[in-house]
């Protein structure tokens, strides 16, 4: 069982997203640390880049931070062999956008990524259509696929076909952010999700999800709950933010343990 | 995989690189805008448009004087400038808003960069009953701001962009934003021919109409095919526009003019094509092309006295006519630019934008080298009325 089926053991499972070199680049690594020892069931390791069109505010200042003090998806894989060293063991899904990837040279990254003790792929600009190069270089390295409220039927069922690790369903159309809310259909949507995914792979939401009864509201409809901006948020705006993301992930596990019955 | 109607690359320049949630967006504008190709009545209201609103065909101008003064080719202006709204933007921006209404949607959103294509996104939308909200980087608001004026009088939300460099590329940043944040409702009427399929072949047909007017008058009133045809290249639309005319005929010289800024020495600049040390194929705003970039894949801030080809990417057709030869692409500097702004001022009587400016920058260049029996064209993208406060400023002009 590779460490991504092995998350998914007890479900729902949560994901928090956490950029490295933000607020800089040790801190970074403490926070990712102390996330995924106080609950995290997978961390999604953000790479920044310069134009983020799918990021909202809270991610887009955080990745320009993160570049501003030098970031760089050398540095980001040093990183997460650096917490593999440290004995972390939960998967880590890299999520970044494809230029810098390419800029780096896609065969070496993945090959990087996989020394560094990464376990998938998160691009948001690499739709199924054009992810063909990338595909063949993964091996058995998910690229995570994602679905979005606008997916009409064959698409889900043609980017299901696909999948594989888990789906990264967008929970509402937009960039990411914590919104007041969680949308009335989601159910619907999921319940869409999974008939054309047929229980192949679990079916993860992001987008929009702030605070831990979100999570719960989502978590006892999906497999996953991801959680982005309101993470950044809370710790980086932290004047500790280690002892930020030890509570951070501690109140989500819990309303999520909830649920985990 | 799905499968497009159209091609989605150019060779191994384009595509679709973007977000989940807006492939159904992209899959139905292209089949909205294959359908209105093949569909006599809208082709028929789209060129009822551009002869009654627009003013085309817009006419092709001997520059006598100025071919004098050089002592080489004849040259003569295709003047874009002359376009209601003032530039070749109108041509796109109308098309795609008729696409827009075919479509069912109430709300454009829109980026600008000189200003152009928000004031000629403006004008569609107030003439076709859209909402339009046009983003602009805070730095590009500053020195267009008659456009500014000229698009919240025609009743665009005009959204200043203060993200990144503040220029193009974070107004189209935002856009995307905001498209897709609302795309049940909203089509991103793009102004370049840039970003994911179909976007580049759409705004390229639409400003097809350039090259295909400028032929038949090159033919009728000249008499011959030009030997060159130069426009400047920001994100390509004009050059590509007025290019397609006569990329069939293989003995007509195509020349982009890129912006050369400072100069390409001094890193300030936005010639995609001409700094081999920053430029290198990538994705940006989902397309895959030359982009100005740093080793590390970080999108370069990019430099230009002229806001519209401030620009870090190029069109991806543009990419493949470079790298197949068909297009040979240079740059004028800022100070080239304005020299040649001064030039057409001066003993042409026209005032060219800034962007346009470059293209006349390279006649100069090349007109003196060529015999008095050839002939070079010059899309005139643009007029400059939107540049005098920029002008004024580099110059020193006082009252």
């Amino acid at each position: 069982m590779n460490r991504i089926e092995n998350a998914f053991k007890n479900k729902p499972i949560f994901m928090p997203y956490f950029p490295l070199g933000y607020p800089d680049l040790d801190t970074s690594i403490d926070v990712i640390e102390v996330l995924a020892k106080n609950g995290a069931d997978l961390i999604e390791v953000g790479l920044s880049f310069s134009d983020p069109l799918a990021d909202g505010p809270v991610i887009q200042k955080a990745t320009q931070v993160a570049l501003e003090k030098g970031i760089t998806i050398k540095k980001s894989l040093a990183a997460v062999a650096e917490l593999r060293k440290r004995g972390v063991t939960i998967p880590f899904i890299l999520m970044g956008y494809f230029n810098p990837m390419l800029a780096f040279g896609l065969e070496k990254f993945v090959h990087d990524a996989r020394e560094a003790g990464a376990d998938g792929f998160i691009i948001p600009d690499l739709p199924l259509e054009e992810a063909g190069e990338f595909q063949t270089l993964v091996g058995d390295l998910p690229l995570i696929q994602m679905l979005a409220p606008t997916s009409p039927n064959e698409r889900m069922e043609s980017i299901a076909r696909h999948a594989k690790g888990f789906i990264y369903l967008v929970s509402v159309t937009g960039v990411t952010g914590a919104r007041t809310t969680i949308s009335d259909g989601l159910g619907d949507l999921i319940n869409r999700v999974r008939e054309h995914a047929k229980q192949s792979v679990p079916v993860c939401v992001g987008f929009g999800i702030g605070t831990p009864e979100q999570a719960r509201q989502v978590g006892a409809l999906a497999d996953g709950v991801i959680v982005g901006s309101a993470c950044v948020k809370t710790i980086g705006e932290s004047q500790d933010p280690i002892e930020a993301a030890r509570k951070f992930a501690k109140s989500f596990r819990d309303a999520l343990r909830q649920l985990d019955l | 995989m799905m499968t497009t109607l159209l091609p989605t690359k150019f060779g191994i320049y384009g595509g679709q690189f973007v977000p989940e949630t807006l492939m159904p967006a992209l899959i139905e504008l292209e089949h909205a805008f294959v359908d209105a190709q093949k569909d006599p009545a809208f082709r028929r209201e789209y060129e009822g448009l551009l002869a009654s609103f627009v003013g085309r065909p817009t006419p092709l101008t001997y520059a006598k004087r100025l071919s004098e003064k050089l002592g080489g080719a004849q040259i003569y202006l295709k003047r874009e400038d002359l376009a209601h709204t003032g530039a070749h933007k109108i041509n796109n921006a109308l098309g795609q808003a008729l696409l827009v209404k075919r479509m069912g949607k109430k709300r454009v959103v829109a980026e600008t960069g000189a200003g152009q294509h928000g004031v000629a996104s403006a004008t569609a939308a107030a003439l076709l009953g859209l909402d339009c909200v046009v983003y602009m980087g805070v730095v590009d608001i500053a020195r267009q701001e008659p456009n500014v004026f000229r698009m919240k009088l025609l009743g665009a939300e005009v959204h200043p962009v203060t993200s990144g460099t503040q220029t193009l590329k974070d107004a189209i940043n935002e856009a995307i934003r905001d498209w897709v944040t609302n795309v049940s409702d909203t089509h991103y009427l793009l102004g370049s021919a840039l970003g994911p399929h179909p976007y580049p072949t759409i705004v390229r047909e639409f400003q097809s109409v350039i090259g295909i007017e400028a032929r038949e008058q090159m033919l009728r009133d000249v008499g011959r095919l030009p030997d060159a045809v130069i426009a400047c290249v920001g994100g390509g639309s004009n050059a590509i526009g007025v290019f397609s005319g006569f990329v069939d005929d293989k003995h007509v010289e195509l020349i982009g003019v890129e912006a050369g800024g400072s100069g390409i020495a001094s890193g300030k600049h936005a010639a995609r094509f001409g700094d081999a040390t920053k430029a290198r194929v990538g994705v940006i705003h989902g397309t895959r092309t030359y982009v100005l970039q740093d080793e590390d894949g970080q999108i370069a801030e990019t430099h230009s006295i002229s806001a519209g080809l401030d620009y870090a990417a190029v069109g991806p057709e543009h990419a493949m006519l470079r790298d197949n030869e068909r297009a040979f692409y240079t740059s004028a500097t800022d100070e080239e630019a304005l020299s040649a702004f001064q030039i057409l001022c001066h003993i042409e009587g026209i005032i060219p934008a800034l962007e346009s400016s470059h293209a006349v920058a390279e006649v100069i260049k090349r007109a003196p080298k060529m015999r008095k029996d050839q002939v070079i064209l010059v899309n005139l993208s643009g007029r400059g009325d939107k540049d005098l406060n920029t002008v004024i400023k580099e110059l020193g002009i006082r009252n």
